[in-house]
């Protein structure tokens, strides 16, 4: 793991106050998935080897991860975000990103899946900057599950989960043989094979959100991004979301990217954690390296205490009592934050 | 009802594989209702061809323009009746294609260029001609072209903000529609009477004394922009499910929308040009041939079919209950459509689709 991390500094300095054999855990996942990816890639089907072409040809390959932001300044119209925000995506991790509301890691993610060009700085992915390489050859490279997502009326899982094929398709190759068994193969991997002929309309919250991923799946792109996958959805259906994500990095190998609300979730599934706020990196690394309760009061601005997870022994925060946060601090924090809040609904 | 709504829909889309690694995707139902709108349209010509003051069965149409018919009713069907069913076609086509394209474009059936202020811009362009420097009809098609596309344009430039959304556009569209409507009214009162006459005619639109010249420039223009929309109809079909989600799957969002859009805004103010702005077909056509096919998608080829069958049908139905010449179409369509997919509406409320 001789990658280069931007934040490192701050990670080990964090190290200290975490937990060690958290960290040892995490360390030893991300080595499982690489194994499964060893596997995974020889099996993988002649679509995503075609699509890998050209990396194998970049000598940059073998230093530098698939996918990275260099000091990318990113803006809506005047209202920016972000300025000199550098973040690379390890190779087949599990990457969550995590930070309060409005600090822009769903527009990171924009920016990371070229929906968002950076008015300064680039994206590059596989060492191309990416607003620069071809629509579908990216659209073969990276998936992207984006929040707003709109089923057409009438349409059935199997039909929506085949339009994921698109990149690989062309006028004249419109449905092979090989785009049967991909979608195939992408329902049954999110358990929805006997829904393919039932109206997405008629589905579930939890169902639905399973056959937007098949479809993200069926696309068959080793890097893999998703902004709040579990929003709206329960308990059980988050965890069941969660647990398919970290089926897809640990059997296919595939490198994923999300963007979480819940911490205790991000905690316990991420391999590499990054941590945001005002729209800068504050801390990344493995979730057990880096989770503290100071990190949390920085981040997040709250006071909790950091325990291990008696399930996964991954870092669980727990919040301070209200009692032992209504000091005259913790009002001035919130009524700083409300500020803040207000201030970014506003514009 | 609860079974019925679960029923699972038959599986419809084949795929149609060459040795060679092509393959076409096909969707049998879509295909079948395709096939026999045609068939309905091309019966629908050959009926209203021998619809008239001067009756003609069926058979002899069928043989005379095949080229051998007799010369007294080759006259009259090749130089008479014939160009005026082909605008017939076009215009029912083209209006069916570009209002398939809005409607999917602003994912919304309201979406039509009907309700977008695009029939209304383009009569406002045809009103000027006529109240104004009392131009001839080519002036007057000339005119109706211009004010499409300029209010086009203006549609586009004012609904654009970093892409345009559909609800948008709606909102912005029925803006404009409001406004060309005013300037219409006022063009009318300052006419004199024989002008105000002439452009209420036109207003309602209507087929009477169309001929080949209509046809050239209509056919010339389906045949440019029918391949390049159909071309590009699979990117359309990707962002029904929105922007991000097309964009992700590398469709070229706002080129595309851009290109389509340009397109339907041709499509919508040439049919006008030729045969003024026939009410309701685009608006209803596309809606028809979706409920039809029930496929979702834009359902580009079905729509284009079904307005060129429901604008010659409406043709020969004004024709046959009012007599020739009497009744324009546009009114005819209004009626039609609007009771026809009342009726859909109606009957798939009760099946619980919609």
């Amino acid at each position: 793991m001789s990658r280069p991390q931007p934040g490192g500094s701050e990670a080990t300095d964090r190290k200290a106050t975490g937990q060690e054999a958290t960290g040892q855990e995490a360390t030893g996942r991300e080595v499982t998935g690489r194994d499964a990816t060893g596997l995974a890639s020889r099996h993988r089907p002649s679509a995503s080897v075609r699509s890998a072409g050209p990396v194998n040809e970049n000598n940059q390959r073998s230093t530098v991860n698939r996918l990275s932001a260099e000091n990318v300044t990113l803006a809506y119209d005047q209202r920016v975000i972000a300025e000199q925000l550098s973040v690379e995506i390890p190779d087949n991790s599990f990457t969550v990103i995590v930070g309060p509301n409005a600090c822009g890691k769903s527009t990171l993610l924009r920016a990371l899946s070229r929906m968002l060009k950076p008015s300064q700085g680039r994206v590059l992915l596989d060492g191309q900057v990416i607003q620069s390489m071809p629509a579908k050859q990216v659209a073969r490279t990276l998936g992207l599950l984006p929040q707003s997502s709109i089923a057409p009326d009438g349409i059935t899982v199997g039909d929506l989960v085949g339009r994921g094929r698109y990149p690989h398709q062309g006028l004249l190759r419109q449905w092979s043989a090989q785009d049967e068994r991909i979608v195939r193969e992408s329902m049954e991997a999110t358990g929805v094979a006997e829904l393919a002929d039932r109206y997405v309309d008629e589905l579930s919250g939890g169902q639905r959100q399973r056959v937007w991923i098949a479809m993200a799946l069926a696309q068959q792109t080793p890097l893999l991004l998703l902004d709040e996958p579990t929003t709206y959805l329960d308990i059980q259906h988050q965890i069941d979301v969660l647990d398919l994500c970290a089926e897809l990095h640990e059997e296919q190998g595939r490198t994923l990217v999300a963007v979480l609300h819940d911490l205790n979730h991000a905690a316990r599934y991420a391999t590499h954690l990054i941590a945001l706020r005002g729209g800068e990196v504050v801390a990344e690394g493995a979730p057990g390296d880096i989770v503290t309760a100071e990190l949390v009061e920085e981040v997040f601005g709250l006071r909790c205490q950091v325990i291990d997870d008696p399930e996964t022994g991954t870092p669980l925060v727990v919040p301070a009592a209200r009692r032992a946060r209504t000091g005259a601090e913790g009002r001035e924090r919130d009524a700083d934050r409300e500020a803040k809040v207000a201030a970014t609904e506003a514009s | 009802m609860k079974t019925q709504v679960m029923s699972k829909p038959a599986v419809r889309n084949r795929a149609l594989r060459s040795p060679g690694g092509l393959s076409v995707r096909l969707d049998v139902r879509a295909f079948v209702v395709v096939l026999l709108l045609l068939l309905a349209a091309l019966v629908a010509s050959v009926v209203l061809i021998g619809t008239g003051d001067f009756p003609i069965p069926a058979a002899d149409v069928v043989r005379t323009l095949l080229g051998d018919g007799d010369p007294s009713q080759e006259l009259i069907i090749n130089d008479l009746r014939l160009p005026r069913v082909l605008v017939g076609l076009l215009v029912g086509a083209s209006l069916g294609l570009g209002g398939a394209l809005f409607q999917s474009i602003s994912r919304n059936p309201l979406g039509s260029p009907d309700v977008l202020g695009l029939s209304q811009g383009a009569t406002a362009g045809a009103l000027v001609v006529i109240v104004l420097f009392s131009g001839d009809a080519d002036q007057v098609a000339l005119g109706a072209l211009g004010g499409g596309l300029f209010t086009g344009l203006a549609i586009y430039l004012l609904a654009w903000k970093r892409g345009v959304h559909g609800y948008r556009l709606v909102l912005v569209g029925i803006g404009v529609s409001a406004i060309a409507t005013a300037v219409n009214g006022y063009l009318i009162t300052k006419a004199d009477i024989v002008d105000a006459a002439r452009a209420v005619v036109w207003m309602t639109g209507s087929l009477n004394g169309r001929d080949w010249e209509q046809v050239q420039p209509l056919l010339i223009m389906c045949a440019i922009l029918v391949p390049t929309v159909l071309a590009n109809a699979r990117g359309l079909r990707m962002m029904e499910m929105g922007d991000d989600v097309s964009y992700a799957l590398g469709v070229r969002v706002e080129r595309v929308r851009m290109l389509l859009m340009v397109s339907a805004v041709l499509l919508t103010a040439g049919a006008t040009a030729a045969a003024g702005p026939v009410s309701f077909v685009a608006l209803t056509a596309p809606q028809l041939a979706k409920r039809l096919t029930r496929s979702p998608g834009p359902n580009l080829v079905p729509s284009l079919c079904m307005g060129a069958a429901l604008l010659v049908v409406a043709d020969w139905a004004s024709q046959r209950a009012f007599g020739a010449d009497q009744l324009p179409v546009g009114v005819v369509t209004g009626v039609l459509g609007g009771v026809y997919l009342l009726w859909l509406l109606v009957t798939e409320r009760k099946a619980g689709r919609i």
